[in-house]
């Protein structure tokens, strides 16, 4: 908590002393009627509160480099939650987040149910699928919106979808898609996939023999990396691997590119460099596919990259830019309705109307068969982005970024 | 002797037919931290200067002989003599500098920090500051009223152009236009700011009296997917009758009837066009076409391109000499 509540108290200081210094919303308050010598009355602050809830502890990873910032999302939130402020300050709005942290398996209905006595009608969620589902209908029952800033699964959107909760962070069909275009873009089109023994291993795997299909790649080989609970970044493990890694992918039949699926974190870093025969290596290892890449410049990317880092002290990696944009929908909303309803808010991010900037090139939207968040997807590896997808001539009759994804036709969708 | 001269004056005009447009645009690069000079007579690069780190906003004095330029990363705008073509002298500019107007009088700027989420006002003879107004986050676009009374910025992230009134640095309006707005350029009569919006894809014509948006204009380019249409630099007409707009990766700059809001044409430039500038004679608007590397030459009376120059890395931002 020591590196979140900081940043959350620097937002709110930050904010008031914009409200103070800008006379202007009292001015714009004032047009048209006759100012009088008797002193104005304040103007009314209208608070927006939003809830964070996530599930923490501490992860492992195979590069000290890739473990997650104690703060992942949470900071991303609260730059939001400033830039939100300084609008705010223009229209007597006033927005604030409020962190609350579980274990990643634990129960959440009890945190979520203080959360909604504590009056949070907005809550960005950083949980795990089976979490989310189980305060969905909570939710929904008691008018509370849901921004699922943290899981990608593809359940979320389909069969489990829900009319209450909108999603910012993109699916894994999604982040395939965006990284199989690029490779079909590059006539790369034989793939070998090795995917890890956990289930969120295999849901990426699934996605990436789904983008494989629909853009015409084909999976020459597969081999699953069991998980038998390696040591992890020790002197031993590395001369290992190193040994290891070529033997283990020895008997893949000859590919263009070898596909990792191994968001646990078991083996996926160790392939690059280390493979049988020399080729590229690209999904949740070497070239990676994401919602956002913290060396991403283009786009006025510069300006949010400059703002996070003065305010974190580090990067701004994907779950950051998926809490800002939570935070800056619901900014987005209170603005153009110009309340803090959240009907009216609700119904503006459900409208025809609605878009955010995100500094992705182009404004993002929302799928309405499944409130998901249309984006485009980076690919990146640790140092700098490599491409952006949709990929020149992946062509689609709403907006090119449905190409990315499961699509309206094939959606198992029904909000409720 | 006579007739070598003749030579010369056809050679130094090229197909330009009017040998008094002989002016220098002055174009922001970027990526290469220089300053490309360009002979708007030959259409040639006549001198590329080494400036400050990442250059953007542009602009000249009244009289011409002195560019001012933001240096972004530099927090800084320098000042370059036009006769020297030196360096001579840096202005306070607060923070990330990016886009700035001046004043009619040609004796303040107003600058907008990116990264601060300010508008600096600077005196340019004293070398000082002399107010900092707050507004939304990211600004960006400057715009001042031809009589000088009135500076609108624009927040990118905010989505507001913020009325300023200059007597008392504050602000008096907040207008709402769309996502990420650039750009901000009055009607020469004062009575209009025209605002773009990158992200949305207009521009929204906000009326000065009533600081209500009247007008919202889209572009529609077929065979151009709609996002591709991101609207950035404006610029009218001195007789008020048209307005151009940089429509950044489309490529094009449109030519709006500023009576109807109709768009009459779509320009082909180069690959990102964000700024524009008119020479003194309003014969000529040139672009800068960011990706290309190049500003492209637009014949006003016909509206069709006359020439693209190659420039430095990712040319930002264009002015051109007034005499």
């Amino acid at each position: 908590m020591t590196s979140a509540v900081p940043g959350t108290l620097a937002a709110f200081l930050c904010f008031f002393s914009l409200t103070v210094n800008v006379p202007g919303a009292l001015a714009q308050e004032a047009t048209g009627e006759q100012p009088t010598a008797t002193a104005k009355p304040e103007k009314k602050l209208t608070e927006i509160k939003i809830g964070y809830l996530r599930a923490y502890a501490p992860q492992l990873a195979l590069s000290v480099l890739d473990v997650p910032p104690r703060d992942e999302g949470v900071a991303g939130g609260n730059v939001a939650i400033a830039d939100n402020n300084t609008t705010g300050s223009f229209l007597g709005q006033k927005f604030s987040l409020d962190v609350t942290e579980v274990k990643p398996d634990a129960d959440v209905v009890p945190a979520f149910q203080d959360m909604i006595a504590k009056g949070d009608r907005y809550v960005v969620a950083d949980l795990s699928a089976r979490q989310l589902l189980s305060i969905a209908d909570l939710a929904r029952d008691n008018g509370v919106l849901i921004f699922n800033a943290g899981a990608t699964d593809d359940s979320l959107r389909e069969e489990e979808c829900r009319a209450n909760i909108f999603h910012t962070i993109p699916t894994r069909s999604m982040l395939a898609d965006g990284l199989a275009q690029y490779l079909i873009w590059k006539q790369w089109r034989r793939w070998v996939l090795i995917y890890g023994s956990h289930e969120r291993d295999q849901l990426f795997a699934e996605a990436l023999r789904r983008a494989a299909t629909r853009f015409g790649g084909e999976i020459v080989g597969e081999k699953e990396f069991k998980d038998t609970g390696t040591a992890r970044r020790t002197d031993s493990g590395v001369v290992q691997i190193q040994r290891q890694m070529p033997v283990f992918t020895q008997d893949l039949p000859e590919h263009d590119v070898l596909l990792v699926a191994d968001e646990s974190e078991v083996f996926g870093t160790y392939v690059p460099f280390r493979t049988w025969i020399p080729r590229p290596v690209a999904g949740t290892a070497g070239l990676t596919p994401s919602a956002w890449h913290p060396a991403s410049e283009q786009w006025g990317g510069t300006q949010i990259q400059n703002r996070f880092a003065k305010a974190n002290g580090r990067r701004m990696v994907s779950k950051d830019m998926a809490a800002w944009t939570a935070v800056r929908i619901l900014g987005e909303a209170a603005t153009r309705t110009q309340g803090a309803d959240p009907r009216k808010m609700a119904d503006f991010i459900r409208s025809d109307d609605f878009s955010i900037a995100a500094f992705k090139g182009q404004k993002l939207t929302l799928r309405k068969w499944n409130q998901q968040l249309r984006q485009p997807i980076f690919l990146g590896d640790g140092r700098s982005v490599v491409s952006t997808s949709p990929q020149e001539g992946f062509l689609h009759q709403v907006s090119e970024l449905d190409t990315l994804g499961v699509d309206e036709p094939e959606t198992k969708c029904v909000l409720k | 002797m006579h007739r070598g001269a003749y030579a010369l004056a056809i050679l130094a005009t090229g197909f330009m037919t009017d040998p008094a447009s002989a002016y220098m645009a002055y174009v922001s690069n970027e990526k290469d931290n220089t300053m490309s000079v360009v002979d708007t007579a030959t259409m040639q690069v006549v001198k590329t200067v080494n400036v400050g780190q990442r250059p953007r906003g542009i602009t000249i004095s009244h009289d011409g002989k002195h560019v001012y330029l933001c240096a972004s990363d530099d927090d800084s705008i320098e000042v370059i003599d036009t006769a020297t073509l030196e360096i001579v002298d840096t202005l306070p500019s607060g923070p990330d500098p990016e886009l700035f107007v001046l004043s009619p009088d040609g004796k303040t700027l107003y600058v907008a920090n990116e990264d601060d989420n300010l508008v600096t006002v600077i005196d340019i003879e004293g070398k000082k500051v002399l107010a900092e107004i707050p507004v939304g986050v990211e600004p960006e676009g400057m715009g001042i009223s031809p009589d000088g009374k009135t500076m609108v910025n624009t927040s990118e992230t905010t989505n507001m152009a913020h009325f300023i009134d200059t007597s008392s640095h504050e602000i008096t309006d907040n207008v709402l236009v769309d996502a990420r707005p650039r750009f901000v350029e009055f009607t020469p009569d004062g009575k209009q700011a025209w605002v773009s919006a990158e992200i949305g894809g207009t521009v929204s014509v906000i009326d000065n009296q009533t600081r209500e948006v009247v007008q919202k204009i889209t572009f529609e380019i077929a065979g151009l997917r709609a996002e591709s249409i991101q609207p950035v630099g404006v610029r009218i007409t001195a007789d008020g009758k048209k307005a151009y707009v940089a429509l950044g990766p489309a490529n094009r700059v449109a030519v709006v009837n500023t009576e109807t809001y109709e768009v009459e044409k779509y320009v082909l430039v180069g690959q990102r066009v964000w700024q524009l500038a008119f020479t003194p004679d309003q014969k000529t608007i040139i672009s800068t076409n960011g990706v290309s590397n190049d500003i492209t030459f637009i014949d006003v009376a016909t509206d069709e391109p006359v020439q693209s120059v190659t420039v430095g890395a990712l040319p930002w931002g264009v002015v051109v000499s007034p005499n």
